[in-house]
């Protein structure tokens, strides 16, 4: 019998959960904020629905309501990613060592 | 291009993630591990275009969008003052939710172009994994935007609670499921809609019980909610980029939150469902006989500190709203210049959220290697000459060692009162969020600073 595909998603994303339990535990507490604002720009990938709903369909009719939702889609993951990743690169900026 | 050499692209994309958050684990290799994640996320993007590889109108229509939200995302991250990071996560948070909404809205309009099958003939799993992703998603944004509202200030952050709240959350969330069910069997959209709307309530009633000081863990569960809303459409979608990070933001999100109630010794439960600030706002009318202050001025406090040998600085919130931090590290430079030998001790809750109070310290340039966690420092508040606490309160009540009657019995705090004297800067004698006297307030070895915790420390600098 077939492996479903679905269960190896299903492996990946458990598997995931495990990579992300371990890795999230060695961050430095202090780091904790960059953290937030860092999983929140990596979880803007949701672009790639976005880019997919915004592009269904045929050319002439792209602006059919599920476009639109894309088209929205976008922008809000946009601003995040955008706004994610540049504002953590902000903040670790920040952290310094003792001048010596 | 080939749906089997995009998806080993994805692939990528998800492991450059991991690598972004493994170079979290200290501030050196953090900035590279940010360099990784753009990476990644370049990477998905590019991939997505190659392989829908429709370059027509709707692309340019998709970059000009793109580009529009790119550039309010910059100009908020560039413009955001340090001290609204809470409030600025939370609103990103409630984005990716709603993105997250929009996609599976998307999706179950036009299932065809995510090969899902048709409309009103759905394949099964793809409809369970994308009313879960729209549900959490829209979970995510009310609930976010409520933070959102209550960081800000805009709403107030004491607790709204009402008779029969938990009831009436359990019975939505019951809802909610029922309807997915029904949902499969009949694929009409009036049913999706009214999952997507549901939810959002919930998000709502949700998040308004929790108290403003609660924040910390609020915000990591809604980070973590938004994870597995984008790991929901990451199956509907079957990308594994999508997959790998849902799963990654959603494990950090719930560590997050474990970490934060760990540092109030509460159980996640107890937290969501409205903690102290709901139940014992009785405990602080209960008015204590006066008992004897001492009290001082900026003078006072400098004398002490000048002649001391060490230090130890002990931020709370009250510093994040003062905005105190830059004039703590002048503070600071000055009492060095004495040698003084000077540190910071952080309580993993001090603030609205997780390293909250570390970030400040880090833009007043304060180096990382002068701050320092929990259990780090402890132990040298017992051979330190002056705690200096400055907007912080409960994290010092030694109340929470002493009295299994208390509400914050059995919380780590901070051993101040070991110190050989303790300044406290604080507005008045008001009790904390947790509406408990500090008996710290009381002691011998105790002056307290009654003053804005900014204009204090300035005017400690001068004295100095």
């Amino acid at each position: 019998m077939e492996i479903d595909p679905f269960i190896f998603r299903l492996s990946i994303f458990i598997l995931s959960i495990f990579v992300g339990y371990y890795v999230v535990w060695s961050v430095t507490p202090s780091l904790h904020t960059p953290l937030m604002s860092v999983t929140n720009a990596i979880s803007s990938v949701i672009i790639v629905g976005a880019i997919i709903a915004a592009l269904a369909g045929s050319s002439e009719d792209i602006f059919e309501t599920s476009n639109i939702f894309g088209f929205f889609a976008i922008i809000l993951a946009a601003v995040n990613i955008f706004g994610g990743f540049l504002v953590t690169q902000r903040m670790l900026q920040m952290y310094k060592k003792k001048k010596k | 291009m080939s749906a089997n050499l995009s998806a080993l692209f994805y692939l990528i994309s998800g492991i450059l993630f991991i690598l972004a958050l493994r170079g979290l684990s200290s501030p050196e290799t953090s900035r590279q591990g940010n360099y990784f994640g753009i990476a990644g996320m370049i990477i998905a993007i590019i991939i997505t275009f190659l392989s829908v590889g429709n370059f027509g109108l709707g692309f340019i229509y998709v970059l000009v969008f793109l580009l529009i939200g790119g550039s309010v995302g910059a100009f908020i991250a560039f413009r955001i003052p340090m001290t609204a990071m809470p409030e600025l996560v939370a609103g990103f948070h409630s984005l990716v939710g709603l993105a997250a909404v929009f996609v599976a809205i998307s999706a179950f309009l036009k299932p065809e172009a995510f090969n899902l099958g048709i409309v009103g003939n759905i394949k099964l799993a793809s409809l369970i994994e994308m009313s879960l992703g729209a549900a959490i998603g829209a979970i995510t944004f009310s609930g976010s935007i409520i933070a959102f509202l209550k960081l800000r200030g805009i709403m107030s952050g004491a607790p709204i609670t009402f008779k029969g709240q938990h009831l009436i959350n359990l019975i939505l969330g019951l809802g909610i499921i029922f309807l997915i069910y029904y949902l499969c069997s009949y694929q009409s959209s009036n049913i999706f809609w009214s999952i997507v709307i549901i939810s959002f309530l919930v998000g709502v009633l949700l998040i308004i019980p929790i108290g403003g000081a609660d924040m910390p863990v609020v915000i990591s569960m809604l980070n973590s909610y938004s994870g597995w809303a984008a790991a929901g459409i990451g199956f509907t979608l079957e990308n594994t980029a999508l997959i790998i990070t849902g799963a990654l933001v959603g494990s950090s999100g719930a560590i997050l939150s474990y970490i934060m109630c760990k540092g109030m010794n509460r159980s996640f439960f107890n937290v969501i469902l409205g903690g102290w600030g709901a139940t014992d706002q009785s405990s602080s009318s209960d008015s204590k006989e006066k008992k004897p202050v001492k009290s001082g001025n900026a003078d006072d406090a400098a004398f002490l500190m000048k002649n001391a040998s060490s230090v130890i600085i002990v931020p709370g919130y009250g510093m994040a709203v003062a905005q105190a931090q830059h004039a703590l590290r002048e503070m600071v430079d000055s009492l060095k210049k004495n040698g003084v030998k000077v540190s910071y001790a952080i309580h993993p809750v001090a603030g609205r959220m997780p390293g909250h109070m570390n970030v400040l310290l880090a833009e007043a340039n304060v180096p990382y290697d002068e701050v320092f966690e929990l259990e780090e420092i402890n132990n040298d508040f017992a051979n330190c000459d002056v705690a200096y606490v400055i907007g912080a309160n409960d994290v010092t009540n030694p109340i929470a060692k002493t009295d299994p009657q208390s509400p914050i019995f059995g919380m780590p705090i901070l051993d101040v009162e070991k110190s050989k004297s303790v300044l406290f800067v604080k507005r008045s004698l008001s009790p904390g969020y947790a509406g408990i006297d500090n008996d710290l307030f009381y002691r011998d070895n105790t002056l307290m600073l009654f003053a804005d915790a900014k204009k204090m420390t300035e005017e400690i600098v001068k004295s100095l």
